[in-house]
C-alpha cells in the first residue's frame, strides 16, 4: 500500500472540513483548522520519504549517506509556522467576539447576512 | 545596482518601514507614525515606478528576474526562488503601492484614539499587507507565493478585526480568517502533489517538467487546489460568502485595500498559475480551462451584482459590487488570451481607483453620520451634497464603465476581448456594471437628495447599516481634508488612465508577455532567450466601447431612478414593472439572500462544494 | 442553510473530493521513492555552503526568502494579536490575585527553569549543525518563561518579562532581516546571498550568514511567543469587564458594546 500515506492526507482534510462544517463551537472550528492543516504536513512529509533515508543532517553521519528529502521537511516547518501564528491571531479574534457577543457558537452569530 | 535588484527592495522597503515603526512607535507618537509610514509607502512607489517605466516600454533583454540569494539555475536547475518583474505583475505590485499610499493618506489622523501604548500598529500592519502584495505579485516560485499569500492574509485579518470595540468586525474578520487560511492550506496540498510530479517548487520550472507527463487526475487535482486558494481570495462564486461580511466591517482605509486590490490579485494569481505552470503540454487544456472559468466567471457576476442591488449598507453594497466585478475579470482572463489578460489588467486598475474613491467617500459618511444605511442616512447628507456628494456621483458613474474613465476603458477593451469569442458575453458585461453602478446611484440619489420616498422596511434578512461604531470619536467635527483630497485624486487619476495616450500598446505589451511562456522562461534563464512577437495593441475608446459604456450608464440611472421615483408613477406599464421588481425580488433574490446566511459553517460546506464541482468539471473535460 | 441541509451538502461534495483525490494519489510517485530531484540538488548546495544540518540551509540560504516572508507572518501576527488584544475602554485593569502553588510544583519549575533555558539556546545556537535552529530554540525559550508563571504565580512572570522591551525586540529583529538580506545587495551581490566566510564545515562557526539570520530568527520567535501569550495571558489574569461589555451584550447582538 504505498499510496496509503498520501490517501492519509486527503482523509484529515476532509475530517478538518467536516469538523469546521457541524462545529457548534468557534475555538473547536479552530481546532478543525489546524487538523485541516495537518494534512499538508503529512502530505509534504510523505512525498519527501526516502525509503532506507535517514535525517538530513550531516553532523555525526556520513556527507554520502542517503537521506530523506530535507526540501519538504524545510517547507513543512514554514508551514507549522504560519499554522501556529494564524491559530494564535484567530483565537484572539475568538476572545474578543466572545466578550462582543457572549457566544462562540457561530450559528448564533447572525449580526451579518443577507 | 542593476533594475533586477529592485525587485527584492519592492519586498524588503516595507518590511523594513514595519519594523521602525513598531520599534519607533512608542517614542516618536502618533505624529511621526505617520510621517514614517508615507515615507516608507513613497519610497515603495518609486521603486516600483522606477521598475514599471523601466518594464513598461520593453528592455531588450527582457524582462528582469532577481534570484534570492544568488541561487541561479544551472543548465536548467536550481535550488533558490526567484522573483520576476513582467510588466502585468510589476503593475499589479505598483497599483497595491500607490493605493496603499493613498491608505495612508487618507489614514491621516483618521482614528482618533490609537490603541493605548501602541501607536504604529495600524500603519505597520498596512506595510506588511503591502509586501504581502507585492511579494505575492512578484515571486516566480509557488511555494513561496503561498508565504506571501498567507502574510498578505495575517495582516487583513488583523486589519478587518482592527476596531474589537465593535461586535460586527470581530466577526468578519474570524470567517474572512478561517476561510482564507483553509484555502490557502488547500493550495499548500496542490503545491506538495506538483512537487512529488515535477520536484520543483518554481513556477516555470514545474512547468518545464510537467512537459514529461501526460494530463492526467494528478494534474487536475493539483491544479483544481492550487486554484482554490486563488479564487476563494478572489472571491468567485461559491467561494465568495467571507467577502461582503469582511468587506462590510472592516475599518474604511482596510476597505480600500481589500476591494481595490487584494480581491484582483487573486484573480491575478489564477491566471499567473495558469499560464506559467499549466498552459504548456502536460498542464491544463485551454478549452477545459476557458469552459469552466467563464462559466464561473458569469455566475460569480450574476449572484454579485443582483446581491449589490439588494443591499443598504452601503459598505456590503460595495462589497458585492466586488464580486460582480470580480466575475467580468474571471471572464476576460479566462478567454486566454492577451486582449482579455490586458483588459483584465486595465479594467482592475480602472475598478481600483473608483471602488476605493467610494469606499473612501463612504468613510466620509460613517465619519459625519455614524452610519452607512442607505434608509437610515435618508436624505440626512444634504449638507455634504456640494463635494462628498459630487464625489460620490462621479464615482457612482464611474463604476458604471462610463467613458472616458479607466474603468470604462478597462471594461470595453474586456468586453471587446470577451464579445470576439462569444457575442453573448457583453450582455454580463453590461448588467454588472448596469446594477453595481445603479446601486450606488440608487444610495446617492437617497443619502445626499432625500429623493423619493423614504424606503420601506423589507422583510427578507439583511444587514442594516445602523448601530455601526464610529470609526472616530468626535462625530461633529470638520470632514479632514485628505479623506476628500484622497477619493478626488484617485477619481482624477481614473480620468488620466483612461485618456492616457499610448495606453493600449502599454497594456497590449503586457498582455502579450504576460501569456508567453518564453519571456518568462528567458527572464529566469531557463531557456534562451527569444523575441517575444508583440502584435496586441489593445482597441482603446471605439464606438462600440463608448456605446456599452454609455448604454450602462444610462440602464443605471433608470434603475436608480426607478427604485427611488418608481412608487410615484401612476399608470398600467408602471404597476407591471413594478409587480415585475417585487416577483425577481422575492423569487429571485430571495433565496440567493438567505443562503448569504454569515455563518461560518455554511461558508465552509459551500466551499467544499466549489472543490468538488471544479473537480468534476476539469476531470470531465480533460 | 439548516444543519441538516449544510452536513448533506457537505457530504456529497466530500465525496467527490474523496474520490478524485483517492484516484490522483494513484498517479503519484510512490511512497518512500528513490528520486528526489530537488532535495539532491540541495543537500549539494549544502555540502558547498558547508552547513551540515541541510534543512537549515534550505530555510536560511537557499529558500531564505520563503523564511523572510514566514518571519514577516509571526511578526504580523504578534502586532496583529497586540492590536486586537488591546484593553478596550470598558475594561478595567486588576492585579490578579496571587494563586496557591504546591511545594512540590515550585520545586519542579525551579529546577527545570535553567535547564530549558540552556536547551533553548543550545537548540537556537547549533541550528546549522543539528536538528533545531531558530524556530525551535525561540519556543522553547519562549516557553521556559513561562514556567515561572506554572511554578510561582502571574507577578513573577510580568516581572520576568519586560513588555516593551520584548516588542522592540522583537520587531528589531524582524527588520533585522529584512536588512541583512540588503548585506548582499551593498556588495553587489544577490539580496539574501551569503556573502559571509563559510567557515569549516560541521563548526559552529560554519555557514557564512546561516548562523546569524537563525540567530535573528530564534531572538523574533522567543520574544514574539512572550508577547503573544503575554496578551492572551493579560486577557484571563489582567483585564475585568466593566459596565456593559460581555455577557449582557448577548441579548442584543449586532448592538453596540458601549
Amino acid at each position: 500500500m504505498s499510496v496509503f500515506p498520501f490517501l492519509v492526507a486527503g482523509w484529515i482534510l476532509l475530517v478538518g472540513l467536516y469538523g469546521m462544517v457541524t462545529s457548534r463551537n468557534l475555538i473547536q472550528a479552530i481546532g478543525c483548522l489546524a487538523v485541516a492543516q495537518c494534512s499538508t504536513y503529512v502530505l509534504l512529509l510523505a512525498v519527501g520519504y526516502r525509503r532506507g533515508g535517514t535525517a538530513p543532517v550531516y553532523s555525526d553521519i556520513p556527507t554520502h549517506s542517503k537521506v530523506v528529502d530535507p526540501v519538504v521537511q524545510a517547507l513543512a516547518l514554514t508551514d507549522v509556522v504560519v499554522g501556529a501564528t494564524v491559530t494564535a491571531l484567530l483565537l484572539g479574534l475568538v476572545l474578543q467576539l466572545n466578550k462582543r457577543h457572549g457566544t462562540i457558537d457561530p450559528d448564533a452569530l447572525t449580526g451579518l447576512r443577507g | 545596482m542593476s533594475l533586477s535588484d529592485l525587485l527584492p527592495l519592492a519586498v524588503a522597503v516595507p518590511l523594513i518601514g514595519a519594523a521602525l515603526l513598531a520599534v519607533t512607535g512608542h517614542w516618536i507618537r502618533r505624529r511621526g507614525c505617520d510621517i514614517l509610514a508615507a515615507v516608507f509607502t513613497t519610497a515603495e512607489v518609486l521603486v516600483l515606478l522606477l521598475l514599471w517605466l523601466r518594464t513598461a516600454h520593453g528592455t531588450p533583454s527582457g524582462s528582469p528576474a532577481s534570484w534570492l540569494g544568488g541561487w541561479r539555475l544551472h543548465d536548467g536547475e536550481g535550488v533558490g526562488i526567484v522573483l520576476v518583474g513582467d510588466p502585468l505583475g510589476v503593475g499589479f505590485a505598483l497599483l497595491a503601492a500607490l493605493l496603499v499610499l493613498a491608505v495612508v493618506a487618507y489614514a491621516w489622523r483618521y482614528f482618533d484614539e490609537p490603541p493605548a501604548r501602541m501607536p504604529g500598529t495600524f500603519p505597520a500592519l498596512v506595510l506588511l499587507f503591502e509586501a504581502g502584495m507585492c511579494g505575492f505579485a512578484l515571486t516566480g516560485d509557488l511555494f513561496n507565493a503561498f508565504v506571501f499569500f498567507e502574510l498578505m492574509g495575517v495582516a487583513a485579518y488583523a486589519l478587518t478585526g482592527y476596531r474589537v470595540e465593535d461586535p460586527r468586525p470581530v466577526q468578519g474578520a474570524l470567517t474572512f480568517g478561517i476561510v482564507n487560511s483553509l484555502a490557502a492550506y488547500c493550495s499548500l496540498l496542490g503545491i506538495g502533489m506538483l512537487y512529488a510530479r515535477t520536484g520543483e517548487l518554481g513556477m516555470a520550472q514545474i512547468g518545464h517538467r510537467l512537459v514529461e507527463h501526460r494530463t492526467d487526475l494528478l494534474t487536475v487535482t493539483a491544479f483544481v487546489l492550487v486554484l482554490t486558494g486563488l479564487l476563494v481570495k478572489a472571491a468567485a462564486v461559491p467561494f465568495h460568502f467571507w467577502l461582503p461580511d469582511a468587506h462590510a466591517v472592516a475599518p474604511t482605509p482596510v476597505c480600500m485595500l481589500l476591494s481595490g486590490v487584494m480581491v484582483e490579485l487573486g484573480v491575478y494569481g489564477a491566471a499567473r498559475v495558469y499560464w506559467t505552470v499549466f498552459s504548456g503540454p502536460g498542464g491544463m487544456p485551454p478549452g477545459a480551462v476557458r469552459g469552466v472559468l467563464v462559466c464561473l466567471g458569469a455566475v460569480t457576476a450574476l449572484v454579485g451584482s443582483v446581491m449589490c442591488w439588494q443591499q443598504r449598507h452601503l459598505k456590503r453594497l460595495l462589497a458585492f459590487s466586488t464580486i460582480g466585478h470580480v466575475g467580468l475579470f474571471l471572464i476576460a482572463v479566462a478567454l486566454l488570451n492577451a486582449d482579455g489578460t490586458a483588459g483584465f489588467a486595465l479594467y482592475a486598475a480602472g475598478h481600483a481607483e473608483a471602488k476605493a474613491a467610494l469606499f473612501a467617500l463612504t468613510g466620509v459618511l460613517l465619519d459625519q453620520y455614524g452610519s452607512v444605511d442607505e434608509h437610515g442616512l435618508f436624505g440626512k447628507a444634504r449638507a455634504l451634497l456640494g463635494r462628498t456628494g459630487v464625489l460620490y456621483l462621479v464615482g457612482g458613474l464611474a463604476l458604471a464603465g462610463m467613458p472616458p474613465f479607466a474603468a470604462g476603458l478597462g471594461k470595453a477593451v474586456a468586453e471587446h476581448a470577451a464579445g470576439a469569442w462569444l457575442p453573448l458575453l457583453p450582455v454580463f458585461f453590461v448588467t454588472v456594471s448596469a446594477l453595481t453602478g445603479g446601486a450606488v446611484l440608487r444610495a446617492f440619489l437617497r443619502v445626499f437628495l432625500g429623493a423619493g420616498t423614504h424606503p420601506r422596511e423589507a422583510s427578507a434578512p439583511e444587514t442594516s447599516g445602523e448601530g455601526e461604531e464610529p470609526e472616530v470619536r468626535s462625530p461633529e467635527r470638520r470632514i479632514p481634508l485628505p479623506m476628500l483630497v484622497v477619493p478626488a485624486v484617485l477619481l482624477a487619476s481614473s480620468l488620466v488612465l483612461g485618456l492616457a495616450p499610448g495606453i493600449g500598446r502599454v497594456f497590449g505589451r503586457a498582455g502579450d508577455l504576460f501569456v508567453s511562456r518564453s519571456d518568462y522562461t528567458a527572464a529566469i534563464g531557463l531557456t534562451p532567450p527569444t523575441q517575444v512577437h508583440h502584435a496586441t495593441v489593445l482597441p482603446g475608446w471605439t464606438v462600440e466601447g463608448v456605446a456599452l459604456g454609455v448604454l450602462a450608464v444610462l440602464l443605471a440611472c433608470a434603475l436608480a431612478a426607478a427604485a427611488v421615483w418608481g412608487r410615484r408613477l401612476r399608470g398600467a406599464v408602471a404597476a407591471a414593472g413594478r409587480a415585475a421588481m417585487e416577483l425577481a425580488s422575492g423569487r429571485l433574490a430571495r433565496p440567493l439572500r438567505v443562503a448569504h446566511s454569515g455563518r461560518l459553517g455554511d461558508d465552509v460546506a459551500w466551499l467544499a462544494v466549489g472543490v468538488a464541482a471544479l473537480l468534476a468539471a476539469f476531470s470531465l473535460l480533460r | 442553510m439548516t444543519p441538516r441541509a449544510r452536513l448533506v451538502l457537505f457530504l456529497a461534495a466530500a465525496v467527490v473530493i474523496g474520490a478524485v483525490f483517492t484516484l490522483a494519489c494513484l498517479q503519484l510517485p510512490h511512497f518512500g521513492t528513490q528520486t528526489h530531484p530537488y532535495a539532491d540538488r540541495a543537500v549539494a548546495a549544502t555540502m558547498r555552503q558547508r552547513t551540515a544540518n541541510t534543512v537549515s540551509s534550505v530555510n536560511f540560504d537557499q529558500r531564505a526568502f520563503d523564511t523572510l516572508g514566514e518571519e514577516s507572518i509571526l511578526f504580523a501576527a504578534v502586532l496583529g494579536a497586540v492590536g486586537l488584544l488591546r484593553r478596550t475602554s470598558d475594561e478595567r485593569r486588576t492585579r490578579p490575585p496571587l494563586g496557591p502553588v504546591l511545594p512540590s510544583t515550585r520545586l519542579f519549575g525551579a529546577l527545570m527553569l535553567p535547564v530549558t533555558l540552556l536547551t533553548g539556546v543550545y537548540i537556537a545556537g547549533h541550528g546549522q549543525l543539528s536538528p533545531g535552529g531558530g524556530f525551535q530554540g525561540g519556543v522553547v525559550l519562549a516557553t521556559g518563561v513561562h514556567l515561572t508563571y506554572l511554578a510561582a504565580d502571574y507577578r513573577v512572570l510580568d516581572r520576568l518579562r519586560h513588555r516593551e522591551l520584548l516588542d522592540r525586540t522583537d520587531a528589531l529583529a524582524a527588520g533585522g532581516y529584512a536588512v541583512l538580506g540588503l548585506l548582499g545587495l551593498a556588495v553587489g551581490a544577490a539580496y539574501l546571498q551569503n556573502v559571509l566566510h563559510l567557515g569549516t564545515f560541521n563548526q559552529l562557526t560554519s555557514g557564512g550568514l546561516v548562523p546569524v539570520i537563525n540567530a535573528a530568527v530564534g531572538v523574533e520567535v522567543g520574544a514574539g511567543i512572550i508577547v503573544l501569550l503575554a496578551h492572551f495571558l493579560d486577557q484571563t489574569e489582567e483585564f475585568t469587564a466593566g459596565r456593559g461589555a460581555g455577557v449582557s451584550v448577548a441579548a442584543a447582538p449586532g448592538g453596540g458594546a458601549s
